[in-house]
């Protein structure tokens, strides 16, 4: 038997909930771009602070409201549910070019009305050139543009096209004191201004827009009541009817006042929650911390009698449902990378406080438990963990992995804490962080992380050294010599090095330009006013107006890296057994084997346009020729593909791979990270802060794999990248403790915008309370040897299966089978399907 | 001489173990056994020869020698896992008291850096070879297949005396002594035999739990890699009711029993 704590039935009206959600595919409303628009052409002449509280009001005063059946928390941006709005200030090409298609494609496919499209097409002729997307473009250098638009070394394109979001702001300031408590401290701030202050019309200016914006926002909520009342009024079911007189009286008195019992809490929280997303495109508006800033209100009304745990589940519950009503169209290149409709809402329960002691409480489980009865990709729920963690909390966590939604994400505070600290924070802001997006820790309601800022690959810096720098026939990078003339290792590394540096400034540049970009054309005066010390400086978070401000660009390949210099190392410097030459040759003939799957028919598709274009007429016939000899490299001469395959082998089986506990490899691939997190640290944003790595690819490492050709570590060309900071995929072959001891050798403290460790099991493995507490033992024990995060993908049978028909992908997919572990893809069919039938067996 | 320079013939090691006595723990496999059980699922185990397979349609050499020294580094590397689950070493096999001098100083060895010693064992072999290991042994997770010697016999190509004999003496020791029981359909999987297998290990001062290990077909592709013909190739795992059934047929015992390890 086990003993989880808080398992609480689920209320019937969750699923209805769910069920109504996604009754349907999800869809682009036109109402909150008409509007921008409308109030952008009438305030030309007023400063942009102005203008955006101004447009803000205009939103939410005439923006369609609605009350989905059997809510108990309302408050919806579009009228469809999981529908998203439009925010052309940003930018708007893209998706006026894919009109046509984002109903048909692939990831996260949008419905778009031919109404809808109209509207828009008209709105969009007014902001030709006034976007902050155009003045990004031209802030940048033109080498910074063409390295991530042309040439893919990086992409910094979230911010580019989008909002920045990836904040956490001050829910519980607005839980307390409401939007007037907001609005007085603001307007206080107006009355002691300085008239001879050289920045008066700055902190004038934004102070006004706050008062506007908070105005606005009490005045939505105010029209959510009037609707429930109306609703309450027609409907016939008493029980309804007492809700949605409930929903009113919640909706009158917050957010504009103090909540001040528990259902009032969870809708205060929710119109800030939604509200941040109707200001602003950014996504990952994380709610952190939610299970401290919402425990008073939540053990007032269960000590006074006035709420069961089981309604207050529901609540939670309830705004787990919410959470998924928010979404966002991309375009179709990051819908790709951001697949599955992500909006990285993260909510992170237990750790420390500010006083070092454990946080945990009845909501931490709660949150853990809402977890379970709302299986839906929001909230991205993180749990903190450190030496002082209670286990029952840690056992409860782990029976939510085994479910094997991947959550929660597990986070270390004897990292972080300190990891955070020596970037400027200080004792007490350090230990209340909170996890923003995917990995990235911040002091929460105190700073403008700008995580996230850009992925960056560092297979492609080292893909230059081969090329002396060229990339698509351009020099684009520094020219480090003929790699064929290059004596020793050290010579390799440092071009390497030399490669990488250029273009982390180059990274710089575009990340900075876009930060000016929206300094200058995006404040947001509703999100800076529950971010400390925006109204203290009179500043909007954009212009540098937080506390702790950063800018955290990621890079991920350092295991590509790792086992590809090290395969240089040994093959060419130690046994010589290869040239530099005839690597750089195989690697260009994709070490002798043909291209697959999209990258082929991309290939084919390239080598056919530059046939048309030199005036050669492709018919179909020579297509056909074209992708046969990309999909067989049979235009390789014999001994030239035997030679190549015979050095991809010399790589896979010879020489050191990092993430199997060599001592050796793993301490290079220390060296490799470091080449990146120690270079981005030297370098400074316009907001008053400093850049920090982070070392994770979300799953930007398929798409830009896709990118990237056949590297030396023996990948081949256009497959994805390593994930995270673990080894290449089926590179290691000695289990979970092996590699999390590799891992664990990388100095992730240096990487304090966030690390990420994913690891795979079979649900049997955290069997029974025997299996949780073992689970639990090895996420302490990586985190002993100062690991910093650590995900778990718990096998569902879908993956099995996909693993029996895709075997490579899955080499260290670990099951266990009766008393024994093995490798799912060593097992033998019928075996596999033994373990297939087990997952559906229960614990 | 050092117990460190002691050499044994192992093949597999195997980290992140969790169904092998308690917590996380690191499995090293002994090569060579005394007995060749039809359902045996490292059928490279048995012979003590080093060998030739193919796996995954690759060639390689099945078993090495090392000695205790060369093996303590990966033993150790997976000690913070040992304390933080109260896991330890188990040795496994094959029959590691085959070789009973490699596994006496192993466990030793594993002893004076303080970890939690198991063996996998069916105990068959001479009672010297038993005693050598227990001054440096926490658990002991003996099989015990069949309660009927003939039927033993035909099966594993041994008789159960033996067996049944060191049980008694092993039971006696200070050393924690837990039975389990593969549960192999058509072998040993009605009422009748797993009662008696109970009932036996009930009678064995100090044992307090006994397990069953539901067959599986791990080993299968092994034979096939080792140009061996795999006999139980109709057999189907037990399934999940039958395992509840016969587990509580092993709780009439009064023991402590679960399904697995």
């Amino acid at each position: 038997m086990e003993n989880i704590k808080f398992v609480i039935e689920k209320s019937a009206r969750i699923d209805k909930l769910v069920d109504a959600l996604y009754a349907k595919m999800p869809e682009i409303e036109s109402a909150r771009g008409l509007l921008v628009t409308e109030s952008y052409k009438s305030t030309e002449n007023l400063p942009i602070i102005n203008r955006r509280s101004a447009a803000f009001a205009h939103i939410l005063r005439n923006i369609p409201i609605v009350i989905r059946d059997n809510e108990l928390i309302v408050g919806s941006a579009t009228v469809a549910p999981r529908g998203c709005q439009v925010f052309p200030e940003y930018s708007y090409e893209w998706l006026e070019a894919e009109f046509d298609t984002v109903e048909t494609r692939d990831a996260d496919p949008f419905y778009i009305s031919e109404k809808t499209k109209e509207e828009l097409r008209g709105a969009y002729s007014y902001w030709k050139g006034k976007t902050c997307s155009d003045l990004a473009k031209s802030n940048m250098s033109q080498a910074a543009y063409e390295a991530f638009t042309v040439h893919g070394m990086f992409t910094p394109g979230n911010y580019f096209y989008n909002g920045i979001g990836h904040v956490n702001v001050n829910y519980e300031k607005v839980l307390k004191k409401g939007y007037r408590g907001i609005m007085a401290e603001a307007q206080n701030a107006l009355d002691k201004l300085d008239v001879s202050d050289p920045e008066y019309v700055q902190r004038y200016n934004f102070l006004t827009a706050v008062i506007e914006s908070c105005e606005a926002v009490v005045e939505y909520a105010r029209r959510y009541a009037v609707l429930a009342r109306t609703l309450a009024k027609k409907e016939k079911d008493e029980t309804r009817k007492a809700e949605l007189e409930k929903i009113a009286s919640n909706c009158m008195r917050v957010p504009e006042f103090p909540a001040s019992d528990f259902h009032e809490a969870c809708q205060s929280f929710w119109f800030v929650q939604l509200l941040l997303q109707v200001e602003s495109s950014g996504h990952s508006i994380s709610p952190g911390r939610f299970d401290q800033y919402m425990y008073p209100y939540y053990k007032k009304d269960i000590d006074a009698g006035k709420i069961t745990i089981e309604q207050a589940q529901e609540l939670i519950d309830c705004i787990w449902v919410k959470l998924n009503d928010i979404n966002k169209v991309r375009d179709a290149g990051s819908a790709d990378g951001f697949a599955g409709y992500g909006m990285f809402q993260n909510l992170i329960v237990g750790g420390q406080n500010v006083h070092g002691m454990d946080a945990t409480n009845d909501l931490s489980y709660m949150c853990l438990e809402a977890a379970m009865h709302v299986p839906l990709p929001q909230p991205s729920i993180s749990i903190r963990v450190w030496n002082g963690s209670p286990d029952s909390l840690l056992l409860k966590a782990g029976a939510l992995t085994r479910l094997g939604t991947g959550l929660p994400a597990y986070y270390n505070d004897e990292v972080i804490i300190p990891s955070i600290m020596s970037r400027g924070l200080t004792l007490e802001d350090a230990r209340d962080y909170c996890i923003i997006g995917c990995v990235e820790p911040q002091k929460g309601a105190k700073t403008d992380g700008w995580h996230d800022a850009a992925f960056f690959n560092m297979c492609r810096p080292l893909e230059l050294v081969f090329s002396n720098g060229m990339d698509k026939g351009v020099q684009i990078g520094p020219e480090t010599g003929d790699v064929a003339q290059m004596r020793t290792f050290e010579e390799v590394f440092e071009a390497y090095k030399t490669q990488q540096s250029y273009f982390i400034k180059l990274l710089v540049n575009a990340n900075n330009a876009i930060d000016v970009a929206h300094a200058t054309r995006c404040p947001l005066p509703f999100q800076s006013c529950m971010v400390d010390d925006c109204i203290g400086r009179g500043k909007s978070l954009q212009e540098g107006g937080a506390i702790y401000n950063f800018t955290g660009p990621q890079g991920f390949g350092i295991a590509n890296n790792t086992d590809g210099l090290l395969a240089i190392k040994k093959l060419v410097f130690e046994d010589g057994s290869v040239t530099l030459a005839e690597l750089r040759e195989a690697m260009q003939a994709n070490y002798g084997y043909g291209l697959t799957g999209k990258a082929a028919e991309r290939v084919t598709n390239e080598v056919a346009c530059s046939l048309a274009e030199e005036g050669i007429t492709v018919t179909e016939g020579v297509i056909r020729a074209i992708y046969e000899e990309v999909t067989s490299a049979n235009a390789l001469p014999a001994d030239k593909k035997a030679r190549y395959r015979e050095i991809k082998r010399l790589i896979d089986e010879t020489c050191p791979k990092y993430g199997n506990d060599i001592y050796e490899a793993d301490m290079f691939a220390r060296e490799v990270a470091n080449t990146y997190t120690r270079e981005v640290e030297k370098y400074k944003n316009p907001r008053g802060g400093i850049f920090q790595a982070g070392l994770y690819p979300v799953s930007a490492n398929v798409p830009l794999g896709a990118q990237t050709g056949a590297t030396p570590d023996g990948r081949l060309a256009f497959t994805p990248v390593a994930d995270g900071i673990g080894p290449a995929s089926g590179r290691d072959v000695k289990g979970p403790t092996a590699t999390a001891n590799s891992v664990a050798k990388l100095e992730q403290d240096v990487a304090s915008n966030g690390t990420l460790l994913n690891q795979k099991f079979h649900p049997s493995a955290l069997a029974g309370m025997s299996g949780l507490t073992k689970f639990v033992a090895l996420i302490r024990s990586y985190f002993d040897q100062k690991g910093m995060h650590m995900q778990f993908n718990v096998v569902t049978r879908e993956t099995l299966l996909d693993a029996q028909k895709n075997p490579e992908k899955y080499k260290t997919l670990v099951v266990r089978v009766a008393g024994y572990s093995a490798l799912f893809t060593t097992l033998s069919r019928s075996l596999q399907d033994d373990i297939i039938n087990r997952t559906q067996q229960g614990f | 001489m050092s117990i460190y320079n002691t050499k044994g013939r192992i093949f597999n090691i195997q980290r992140f173990s969790i169904h092998d006595g308690p917590g996380i723990r690191t499995i090293v496999f002994f090569k060579g056994c005394f007995m060749r059980c039809a359902w045996c699922c490292n059928p490279e185990s048995q012979s003590y020869d080093i060998q030739h397979m193919v796996e995954n349609g690759k060639d390689k050499m099945v078993g090495r020698d090392v000695t205790v020294e060369e093996l303590m580094p990966e033993i150790l590397a997976d000690v913070n896992y040992y304390r933080r689950s109260g896991g330890g070493v188990t040795l496994s096999g094959g029959e590691i008291l085959g070789q009973p001098d490699f596994a006496r100083d192993l466990l030793r060895a594993c002893k004076e850096y303080g970890l939690h010693t198991a063996v996998e064992s069916t105990a068959n072999a001479p009672v010297e070879s038993i005693v050598k290991i227990l001054p440096y042994l926490d658990l002991f997770l003996m099989d015990i297949k069949h309660m009927d010697s003939e039927k033993h016999k035909e099966y594993t190509g041994a008789d159960n005396h033996l067996i049944l004999e060191n049980a008694r003496k092993l039971a006696e020791s200070d050393v924690e002594l837990i039975i389990r029981t593969p549960v192999v359909p058509t072998f040993n999987d009605t009422a009748e035999e797993i009662r008696a297998i109970s009932k036996f290990a009930a009678t064995l001062p100090g044992v307090r739990e006994h397990h069953l290990l539901p067959y599986h077909r791990l080993g299968q592709d092994k034979y096939a890699g080792l140009g061996r013909n795999y006999s139980l190739k109709e057999i189907l795992p037990p399934p999940q009711e039958k395992m509840e059934y016969l587990l509580s047929v092993a709780e009439e015992s009064g023991l402590r029993c679960q399904i697995g390890g």
